[in-house]
């Protein structure tokens, strides 16, 4: 799950990690009102969506008066901002960050991942910040520094004063940066995340340091144990149709085609997906109904596809293993009654009680166009959608 | 013996008494494997489908001598589960449960190391669908009927395109030595490459199919071991050719956050590894049979 920036920066702050004054508003009026509370000359007027590269796009606006803030915040808010990271449906701005202008003499990159290959936290910095690492990784390779945290004990303080030296940050400025390291490890640690990164991390003019960016994804599966995190979801930056479906249990991701799918399995679920592709046709989305495959949940997987208004038929593929054949096409029956689905559905059942479950739709009296294997399945949809 | 498991291995289930390994336990004894009894703390001293519960798996060990064990306790307490074997003194250990923290497994790895390498558990998963030998046992939730015995080994991140892969090969009269399934979690107990490792020395074993995905760096690191140290065929599909970059598809860790993680990508390294790919998830079964062709033409 993804945070707000202000929301990262509100959680990092409580581990010690320094970020500029702030505060968060909704309209115009309240965003000129935060601006005096913060006091200043000059504010940066900031779009809050899920998304990075937002500066790039227009989100971000610096500000040297309430005239202007206005004008910012009633630009900003209700609009889609579009960024190369978030599609070209962009992502709706509700929320403005305002806060204190920093003069920059120098940006940094802080970043903390997952390693999927030594499996454990690592720590990736570089003195050339304010670039996405992709472009500091081709730019300046030479100036990323990484350190791993053995999980046995935990980060310790040289390795975080090894990266401040390593950044040839000057003295006063290390003493802020260990523990700033150090925060954002504990952060880490403590609030269950998969990323945080703070891009940039600033050095001030008057020599102080400052986060002036902060992201921050929190591991799904450990929501469960961070309730207050996972109250910070906001499903105004989610796509619709995923919400809908994520309320409900189910794995879905929502694609541009036209094909919907549903099947068991994520792997058998991207395999679909791939068949359709070679098959010339478009997916619309991804759908994992899972292991048991109860009636309700196939009629819940079936309106969560028919959602979208683009899809034009739809795919089951399910290989029964511990549910079975018979047990799905009851469920897809009873679904096409209780839907009254128009479109043409394509079935694919493989084993366990595979003959009955045939059995159960031909003789359903609806027309389902059933296959024997993925390849088929796959062909059939993409000729039906051609075909209409 | 197959790899990890055979008909004798005497066998654990902890989370025995709940609903989903009750069914399950069933299922695996109806095959053949030999389950000895199980733990859910609090039932310790109670029977179970004519079985011993015990309450730790210390007693369990030294009661039973098992030496494997399945997990299929809930994802708070399921890395605590598996580290209680490591501890007791299981050989292999199969984690079930789907939904355990990324950082509980970071956690159980750096645990499970406080064993010398030759005393150490073989973890596979979690968020899998087991290790089937066919004809001998089956340590997991897979349908078994679809597995006919034989000389091919599979090893998969997915569960259903596992059974997918099983299936075709039965079509084609072709069967299977073992299928290990390692899990769609980013951080799983158990590589490609420490299957194919095993693969690679097991005398009932002709070739392997290895099932990727979009997402991490495991499949990249089997291709490398393929090209320097097997001599064995290897087969291999990876799902996910149509995956936009950041999205998470289903698996926690199908997802491409950095280079090389994309489908195609991966492709390309194992063809350059000398792996043989099937472009299509419905030609893993044919792609395996006219690699098996190739080396009987030249034996």
């Amino acid at each position: 799950m993804d945070v707000h920036e202000y929301q990262a920066k509100e959680l990092l702050a409580k581990f010690g990690v320094p970020v500029p004054r702030g505060a968060l508003a909704y309209s115009p009026e309240q965003a000129t009102y935060r601006a005096t509370e913060i006091g200043g000359s000059k504010w940066a007027v900031k779009a809050q969506i899920h998304s990075g590269a937002r500066g790039k796009a227009g989100g971000i606006k610096l500000c040297s008066d309430d005239v202007e803030i206005e004008r910012a915040a009633e630009e900003l808010l209700g609009k889609k901002l579009v960024t190369h990271q978030t599609g070209p449906a962009g992502k709706l701005v509700s929320r403005l960050y305002i806060e204190e202008a920093t003069d920059i003499e120098q940006e940094l990159y802080l970043a903390l991942v997952m390693d999927r290959e030594t499996e454990r936290i690592m720590v990736v910095a570089s003195a050339a910040g304010g670039m996405e690492i992709e472009e500091i990784s081709t730019a300046r390779p030479k100036s990323i520094i990484r350190a791993v945290v053995d999980p046995a004990v935990g980060m310790q303080s040289f390795q975080a004063r090894e990266i401040a030296y390593g950044l040839g940050v000057d003295a006063e400025i290390i003493t802020h940066l260990v523990p700033t390291i150090m925060g954002c490890y504990r952060a880490f640690r403590d609030l269950d995340a998969t990323m945080v990164e703070i891009n940039p991390l600033v050095i001030t003019k008057d020599n102080s340091l400052v986060a002036l960016d902060a992201k921050m994804s929190i591991d799904d599966n450990a929501l469960f144990r961070r309730p207050h995190i996972a109250e910070l979801r906001d499903k105004s930056q989610e796509d619709p149709r995923e919400t809908y479906a994520s309320d409900r249990g189910l794995a879905y991701v929502g694609l541009d085609g036209n094909i919907g799918c549903v099947v068991n399995g994520a792997g058998l679920a991207m395999a679909t997906l791939d068949m359709i592709k070679l098959a010339g046709g478009e997916p619309a989305n991804f759908l994992d109904i899972g292991g048991g495959a109860s009636p309700q949940r196939v009629a819940r997987s079936f309106r969560a596809v028919l959602n979208d208004k683009n899809v034009k038929a739809l795919l089951l593929n399910v290989f029964a293993g511990i549910n079975r054949c018979d047990w799905v096409a009851t469920g897809v029956v009873d679904a096409i009654r209780e839907l009254e689905i128009k479109i043409p559905l394509i079935i694919r059942l493989a084993g366990t009680n595979v003959a009955e479950g045939r059995r159960i739709l031909d003789q359903s009296g609806y027309s389902v166009i059933t296959t024997e294997t993925l390849a088929e399945a796959a062909r059939k949809a993409v000729e039906v959608v051609s075909n209409a | 013996m197959a790899i990890f498991i055979d008909a004798s291995t005497p066998v654990l289930i902890q989370g025995f008494t709940g609903r989903i390994g009750t069914f399950h336990a069933k299922e695996m004894i109806e095959y053949g494997t030999n389950v000895v009894g199980g733990v859910t703390p609090g039932k310790g001293g109670t029977r179970h489908l004519d079985r011993p519960v015990f309450n730790t798996m210390k007693a369990a060990v030294a009661d039973t001598g098992a030496t494997a064990s399945i997990v299929f306790v809930p994802p708070p307490f399921a890395g605590d589960a598996i580290m209680e074997a490591a501890d007791a003194g299981i050989k292999f250990c199969v984690c079930i449960t789907d939904g355990i923290p990324a950082q509980d497994m970071i956690r159980v790895k750096r645990y499970m190391r406080r064993y010398r390498f030759e005393q150490r558990m073989v973890l596979t998963g979690p968020n899998c669908a087991g290790t089937i030998s066919p004809g001998k046992a089956m340590l997991g939730i897979m349908p078994g009927h679809i597995y006919k015995p034989g000389r091919i080994g599979i090893v998969s991140r997915s569960g259903t395109l596992g059974y997918e892969a099983a299936d075709q090969l039965k079509a084609l009269d072709i069967g299977v030595s073992t299928s290990v399934g390692i899990g769609g979690d980013p951080i799983n107990g158990s590589s490609f490459r420490d299957i194919l490792e095993q693969f690679e020395a097991d005398p009932e074993t002709d070739a392997a199919l290895m099932i990727g995905e979009i997402g991490g760096p495991q499949e990249a690191a089997a291709g490398e071991y393929v090209r320097d140290h097997m001599k064995k065929p290897v087969i291999a599909y990876i799902a996910g050719l149509s995956a936009p970059k950041g999205r998470r598809m289903g698996h926690a860790g199908a997802i491409i956050s950095a280079f090389g993680e994309s489908a195609p990508e991966k492709v390309e390294i194992l063809e350059n590894c000398g792996v043989t790919i099937a472009a299509t998830p419905s030609e893993m079964g044919t792609t395996v049979a006219k690699s098996l062709k190739t080396i009987s033409s030249v034996a």
